[in-house]
């Protein structure tokens, strides 16, 4: 004799995601918003410095084409205390440039918690929600919320009259995801 | 309104917050859990220490006793876990508290208009008269708009 299942399982949908150290903190990033990882010695000479105060967290661009990539210092954006950071991710359809101390590991995620409701100022729009990895809840951040539209138009129109050095951001990464 | 309509009696969760106790409509009360290991990551709701991991949930840890105090807790003793619908969900919100925890049943008398917005209402136990917390007034998060953050171009991930 035989009998029905008592319930269907559903097939586990996964994301990739890259674990990464900003300001001695980790953090979650999907990989597929991350186009590029360089190594900041590789994009030092085709940076141009920025100097735009209310935006403290972006202190250099770099030319890519016909468009500038704001540099986005990510301690400095998630009000922690700056660290020497190492790498830049190059994110995907994305005008931002995500400077980091360093990459933990790449794993996958099963399930994205949403942020409680409890946090109600940036943090809804820093992070897409939170995982748990090994016991650890690690929040997952949202790719588009390190640079608002107004802030890259800001960034536009104080970078238009620089001269930004060309070539050396080219693609050709040292890690293309 | 006579005394009879004014009252009204509900089971409620007695709290210790250092020397004071506080009450909580049982009904928006989880469970109450021993302390645990509390994970902190980079937000700006300085009401929030952080989350703790319960049930396979993420649940925020609002410690109240400074506002109604104003002390902050030195020693917790347990989490108790309370509810807030917020919303189509219902949110879980982790209180420390110092001491035990009583379940007991009381007449409520209503807050009046010259009552703090964290009083939902009153009751009396042991010759002590005790607030009824209205946690939507203590804790964060019940008057911010919960815009959904635009996600449709990454991918989501879901058990």
């Amino acid at each position: 004799m035989r009998f029905a299942p008592t319930h269907k399982s559903h097939p586990v949908r996964t994301e990739q995601i890259i674990l990464f150290r900003a300001g001695n903190q980790v953090f979650a990033i999907s990989s597929a918003s991350v186009q590029e990882v360089r190594s900041v010695d590789s994009l030092a000479s085709a940076a141009a410095e920025i100097n735009e105060p209310d935006i403290s967290k972006v202190k250099h661009a770099i030319r890519r084409g016909e468009r500038n990539l704001y540099v986005v210092n990510a301690a400095v954006h998630f009000g922690l205390r700056p660290t020497p950071a190492a790498l830049i991710f190059l994110l995907r359809r994305s005008r931002v440039a995500l400077l980091i101390d360093g990459i933990e590991k790449m794993t996958t995620m099963t399930h994205l918690q949403a942020l409680p409701g409890a946090f109600c100022h940036d943090e809804r729009s820093w992070y897409r929600g939170l995982t748990v990895l090994d016991q650890n809840v690690i929040p997952v951040v949202n790719p588009a919320g390190f640079l608002t539209a107004k802030e890259i138009f800001r960034l536009d129109i104080a970078t238009a009259p620089q001269a930004m050095p060309e070539g050396a951001a080219e693609p050709g990464a040292e890690l293309n995801l | 309104m006579s005394l009879a309509e004014q009252l009204d009696a509900r089971s409620c969760v007695l709290m210790r917050l250092g020397e004071r106790r506080f009450a909580l409509a049982a009904d928006h009360v989880a469970e109450l859990a021993a302390p645990s290991r509390i994970f902190r990551f980079a937000h700006n709701t300085p009401e929030i220490d952080g989350v703790i991991l319960r049930r396979g949930r993420v649940v925020p840890v609002c410690d109240v006793a400074e506002k109604l105090t104003g002390r902050r807790l030195m020693h917790r003793r347990f989490y108790l876990i309370a509810t807030r619908r917020q919303g189509e969900s219902l949110d879980w919100i982790a209180l420390p508290v110092s001491g035990d925890c009583e379940l007991i049943q009381a007449d409520l008398t209503p807050a009046g208009p010259s009552d703090s917005p964290h009083v939902q209402a009153w009751l009396s136990h042991d010759g002590e008269v005790i607030e009824v917390l209205n946690l939507k007034a203590l804790t964060p998060g019940h008057d911010c708009v919960l815009s959904a953050v635009p996600t449709a171009a990454t991918p989501e991930a879901h058990a």
